[in-house]
């Protein structure tokens, strides 16, 4: 209750106002974007002069100011439509499947007619300021028999389109590449500067887009153009000119005027769309200073300790993971509120607070990256176990090498499907917020009945199904896959962890008919496996679920190096050592992350770079967080040995962990 | 006032310093025979690796003194690249003298000047023929030096040499392996750099790119594969001739002299920001101050700035003469001491923090620099006759503790009496600053000294590592005391004896007092 109390008073005092902000200024740059506009789609070489006197007039006609005023709306609604969708966290597909749910989940169902209505208003604005053969959709012609009608203008028509076409593409591409993501930059710049540093980008990046949907469009126009044609004239009883060949053909789609009318349409209505969200990224993630500490009761609930522990909205708990990395490295008057005590009493609330949170994030990772290993090591051991066995057995017996045979796809399938199913039923238990829907939304309608049918039964038979941490269970799993039942029966091996005898049970128990249930699964698997429709749509991309695993990582870096700075600073700045009672168990935290970390990056597909595309306004930081988060976890690991050098001989921890630290101080890793 | 009158002469040929140690420095004729009171006030410890690149150990590319105009211009270039390289070279008379020397420097040390020179032939926005001096003087100072970089790691005993035919070795004293790191896309080697606070991120500055090495150093791998090295380039920005880690290790700076931005790379992501600034036409070199808070960026005209970098905003300073030469940090970052091309002084500018609390200002800088030291030539008699030291500086470089300084002063090259040679200053920077007189370092007679750097982490003092036109490297340690605040990290006291003061009255005389208003 109160923490919802809280989140409405971020939203509604600070991001509010900074999507305000950042849409007026994107209405204020709409009148010289459409100058340029104007000029650019009506500029002829041979009489420069008249055109730009002409353009002048045309601007300050009434026609001009009515399409401006339906073009700030538009960029509202943009504004609006980004402020509504933006996410600090960036949704990953992790097969074509998922993404495939995403892209018709009723939520971007609304998003894409929004955009495709907005750029059908875009478009006609485009073509009445165009003017000549674009103004009117339709005009008079005279048939062949002497009457006149009203016939369709198909310049009108195919621009109106383009401008649904290019909309609904955006929106598409949105998607794809998660540009509702949010990323924070680690370069802090003011908004002007940051602005004017990423112009040039937009219009390479608007440009560049139109070209592409406007070839797209030209293609699905000239197959399916007939269609809205007939639709439009039946509705508005409009003819058709049939002493004009139609646009719908190759003669007519080559009228390079009309090429370059549609492709500065488009990169107009892009840019414009571009800047609003270029605008509202920069306002959004500018730092907000919290207060470390108030003086009035009413207003702690906006103190930065406070606001780190929030859940929820995301954006609040990263601006106050971004303000204490500032601080910590910045700002010693606000580190000295943090070393602080309490007036009454004398405790370290701020740094307790702060420092508790801090850890949770780091060891809520810990154990996702460690789960997830252990599914994925699972796997992989399948897959050696069974290619050994292959080995092994083809001298003797080929029957079995030929069942084994059989089995070869099996390991390739377990690693792409069921992996990311185990993970999720593993990890998120009480889903946190922070554990991004790193895996294909079963519960939403919109995976496939095939999807669910695969996976649900796995779910449920899986012996390890809910409470089973263990990696000593899990990585007996594949065992219970294998064909060979007897092996299954015989040869597992009896319990060694206590903890572990339940599950065994419960394993043990279902007899011959589960078996055989399961047999038939694999069965049901492997004839799926090889339809390429299906594999193609189930296999999972490779490096999404690392990247997935990794999404939020922007909040654990902030955390690592906020603490790690202000363990820095304590060296000499913590007067009462409020630090140093933490120290032993952050070190340890660390430690057993990096351990983690090192050892996920031993995974295949986790170490390879993503690609870059340089064209694109998606964001594409969320791709590399891993080896950011990498990266800063041992700087921040030797930031404290170097600050502290031979003292930490004194801290208490466990001998591996000691061993592991001695490598830091010596520089060795 | 000319603050090398002060200096004790410089040495007879065939002497060498050795180091400091009780206040002076002592000098032998071999590095191997060592004054008797340095082996017993040294402590016992690993000695740093000297070592020797003979010009002739490594494959170069081969270029013919004749042909130059052959290794001038690729015949590969453009119909368009021609006409302009063509144009350049009927319109630019008043350069053929440097052009000539260009050729004559070009045929020695290979692509890379080429590369610079081709560059500025047909660059987009013709140059300034500042431009053009600053990458002739850079390219003349490098030329006959086999060493073209060198950088020790900020926190361990190992350093990287990147060396003429663009391969970089890496050498520690703990470790028999010296890997050797090679990549198809590491050429012209302009500037190496370790990463703070990591043991294994080495950047290297290229023609093209910024690569960032991963050296494990517990691989035992001598050559290390080019999967190991990030590249990161940006179109536009090349050559790349200077770089600079932030002291916290998480950003990396990159400049051109052909680029008028400084990218700004978040390594891992393996993103830029370019910080983009109207005027000076390019960015000679970058130096980070080691506090973090400022970027020291000039450019080939006379102008340089001084990035702040909470907010990345910059001050802009205006030398009058020419272009800002060099220039070092003390190590609280509050000082910056600069040299400008054709003075012979060394300027001081103060920054203070802004007050605390306001973290969003940016921190107020100083008003105009102040003169520190003049280093004008001087002649000292000696048993050889007359000797001139002085003039220009090339390069500047601070110790970590702030206790020396060394200077780098150019000579000429073709009068014998005007050697190249170190100056060095012993500083205090608590409570005012102040600047005395320490000596003269020398190496072996026809070597003059290229590069130099402090080592980071020297325990007994300061260490300086010199690298000879000769293809040398050599340590010069000075054994003294920090006065200064304890140092971080380090073991317990050092483990010298306090040597016995004796205050020559040359010590005591001070050249520069900051005046406290």
């Amino acid at each position: 209750m109160f923490s919802t109390q809280q989140s409405c008073w971020f939203i509604r005092k600070v991001i509010c106002w900074r999507a305000a902000a950042s849409i007026a200024w994107a209405v204020l740059l709409l009148p010289p974007v459409t100058a340029v506009f104007v000029i650019l789609s009506r500029f002829s070489l041979l009489h420069p002069i008249h055109t730009i006197s002409e353009c002048f007039s045309l601007l300050t006609s009434a026609g001009a100011i009515f399409s401006l005023i339906l073009l700030c709306g538009v960029i509202l609604m943009v504004g609006f439509l980004n402020l509504e969708y933006y996410t600090v966290i960036p949704t990953i597909a992790c097969s074509k499947i998922a993404l495939l749910g995403q892209l018709l989940h009723p939520r971007q169902f609304v998003n894409s007619s929004a955009h495709c209505i907005m750029g059908i208003i875009v478009a006609w604005c485009c073509a009445v300021t165009i003017g000549g053969r674009y103004e009117t959709i339709g005009y008079p012609c005279t048939h062949s028999d002497g009457s006149t009608h009203m016939c369709l203008n198909e310049y009108h028509l195919i621009l109106l389109l383009a401008g649904a076409f290019v909309g609904f593409s955006h929106s598409l591409l949105g998607v794809i590449h998660n540009m509702n993501f949010v990323s924070f930059h680690t370069v802090q710049q003011y908004k002007y500067l940051r602005f004017k540093g990423s112009l040039p980008l937009v219009v390479k990046c608007s440009a560049t887009q139109a070209l592409y949907s406007v070839r797209n469009y030209v293609v699905v126009y000239f197959f399916l153009g007939y269609i809205p044609k007939a639709w439009i004239c039946k509705t508005l009883n409009l003819h058709l000119n049939s002493s004009i060949h139609p646009l719908d053909s190759i003669a007519g789609l080559l009228d390079l005027s009309l090429l370059y009318h549609l492709w500065i349409s488009a990169t107009f209505l892009l840019f414009t769309w571009y800047i609003t969200l270029l605008l509202f990224r920069i306002f959004v993630t500018e730092v907000y200073n919290f207060p470390v500490q108030s003086s009035f009761t009413e207003e702690a609930h906006q103190c930065l300790p406070k606001v780190l522990t929030d859940k929820e909205p995301m954006i609040l708990k990263f601006l106050a993971l971004q303000d204490l990395a500032l601080l910590s490295q910045h700002s010693p008057s606000r580190r000295c509120e943090v070393f602080s005590l309490s007036q009454p009493g004398g405790h370290p609330h701020n740094w307790n607070a702060i420092s508790r949170e801090c850890l949770s994030l780091l060891a809520d990772l810990t154990q996702r990256l460690v789960a997830y290993h252990d599914t994925v090591a699972t796997n992989g051991r399948a897959k050696s176990l069974s290619t050994g066995s292959e080995r092994k057995t083809s001298s003797e017996t080929s029957v079995t090498s030929g069942t084994e045979d059989l089995m070869s796809p099996r390991p390739t399938l377990m690693m792409k499907t069921p992996a990311s199913v185990f993970a999720r039923s593993i990890v998120g238990g009480p889903q946190s917020p922070l554990t991004a829907p790193f895996t294909p939304d079963l519960d939403s309608p919109f995976a496939s009945p095939s999807l669910r049918r695969l996976t649900a039964p796995v779910e449920q038979c899986s012996p390890w199904h809910g409470t089973v941490q263990s990696p000593h269970v899990m990585r007996r799993v594949p065992k219970l896959w294998s064909t060979s039942t007897d092996s299954q029966a015989n040869g597992s091996p009896p319990p060694s962890p206590a903890s572990v005898a339940s599950p065994q049970q419960q394993t043990s128990k279902p007899s011959l008919l589960a078996q055989f249930l399961q047999n038939r699964k694999e069965q049901v698997k492997h004839f799926l496996a090889k339809r390429v429709l299906i594999m193609y749509l189930f296999n999972k991309l490779p490096e999404a679920s690392s990247q997935a695993l990794f999404a939020d990582s922007q909040a654990h870096i902030w955390a690592l190096e906020g603490i790690s700075y202000l363990i820095q600073a304590s060296f000499s700045e913590d007067q009462f050592g409020v630090v140093q009672t933490a120290l032993p168990s952050i070190l340890s935290c660390m430690l057993v992350l990096q351990e983690a970390v090192d050892r996920h990056f031993k995974l295949p597909h986790a170490s390879s770079k993503p690609l870059r595309s340089a064209s694109s306004m998606g964001d594409p930081t969320y791709k590399t967080l891993r080896f950011a988060l990498r990266a800063t976890l041992k700087t921040a690991i030797y930031r404290i040995t170097t600050t502290f050098g031979d003292h930490l001989n004194a801290v208490q921890m466990s001998a591996e962990h000691r061993k592991r630290l001695q490598q830091f101080v010596e520089y060795k890793d | 006032m000319c603050s090398l009158a002060l200096f004790p002469a410089p040495l007879p040929d065939g002497q060498t310093t050795l180091c400091e140690s009780n206040n002076e420095l002592l000098s032998g004729s071999d590095a191997e025979e060592r004054p008797k009171q340095v082996r017993s006030t040294q402590p016992q410890e690993l000695s740093p690796l000297s070592l020797f690149f003979p010009r002739e150990s490594l494959k170069l590319h081969s270029r013919t003194e004749s042909s130059s105009r052959a290794a001038f211009l690729d015949h590969s270039e453009t119909l368009w690249m021609r006409s302009a390289a063509a144009w350049w070279d009927t319109h630019t008379h008043t350069h053929t003298h440097t052009h000539t020397h260009t050729h004559n420097c070009l045929s020695n040390i290979g692509l890379f000047e080429d590369y610079i020179i081709r560059a500025a032939t047909v660059s987009r926005r013709l140059l300034d023929y500042s431009t053009f001096s600053a990458l002739f003087t850079f390219c003349v100072a490098r030329s006959d030096c086999v060493v073209r970089a060198f950088a020790w790691h900020p926190h361990t005993d190992k350093f990287a040499v990147a060396l003429l035919d663009d391969s970089i070795k890496i050498y520690n004293p703990k470790s028999a392996t010296t890997p050797t790191l090679k990549h198809r896309l590491q050429r012209s080697v302009a500037a190496v750099q370790w990463k703070p606070l990591c043991a294994s991120a080495l950047a290297v500055a290229c023609q093209n790119c910024v690569l960032v090495w991963h050296v494990d150093p517990c691989s035992l791998s001598t050559r290390p594969s080019s999967g190991c090295a990030q590249v990161l380039s940006h179109p536009g920005h090349s050559p790349v001739t200077s770089i600079a880690w932030s002291p916290s290790g998480s950003l990396l700076a990159s400049a051109s002299p052909m680029d008028t931005a400084v990218m700004v790379w978040d390594v891992a992501a393996e993103s830029c920001v370019p910080l983009q600034r109207v005027g000076g036409g390019g960015v000679t070199f970058l130096s980070w101050s080691p506090d973090g808070s400022h970027v020291l960026a000039p450019t080939p005209s006379a102008l340089f700035r001084v990035w702040e970098t909470r907010m990345w905003t910059c001050e802009r300073w205006p030398c009058v003469k020419g272009r800002c030469q060099s220039g070092c940090w003390s190590p609280d970052g509050s000082r910056l001491l600069f040299t400008v091309q054709g003075e012979t002084v060394i300027y001081a500018l103060t920054f203070t923090d802004a007050p605390a609390g306001i973290s969003t200002g940016t921190s107020k800088g100083p008003q105009a620099a102040a003169v520190v030291a003049d280093l004008s030539e001087t002649s000292f008699n000696t048993a050889h006759g007359d000797v001139i030291v002085g003039g220009e500086i090339q390069s500047l470089a601070w110790d970590p503790r702030g206790e020396r300084l060394a200077v780098l002063l150019k000579g000429d090259p073709q009068a014998a009496d005007r050697p190249a040679i170190i100056a060095v200053f012993k500083t205090r920077t608590n409570p005012v600053f102040e600047l005395l007189p320490c000596g003269f370092v020398q190496g072996e007679a026809d070597a003059e000294p290229r590069l130099m750097q402090f080592h980071p982490s020297f325990q007994h003092g300061a260490l300086l590592t010199v690298c000879w036109s000769s293809g040398r490297i050599t340590h010069v340690p000075f054994y003294f005391l920090s006065a200064g605040v304890p140092h971080f990290g380090l073991s317990g006291s050092p483990l010298l004896p306090r040597p016995q003061e004796r205050c020559s009255a040359l010590a005591n005389q001070s050249l520069f007092t900051e005046m406290i208003s």
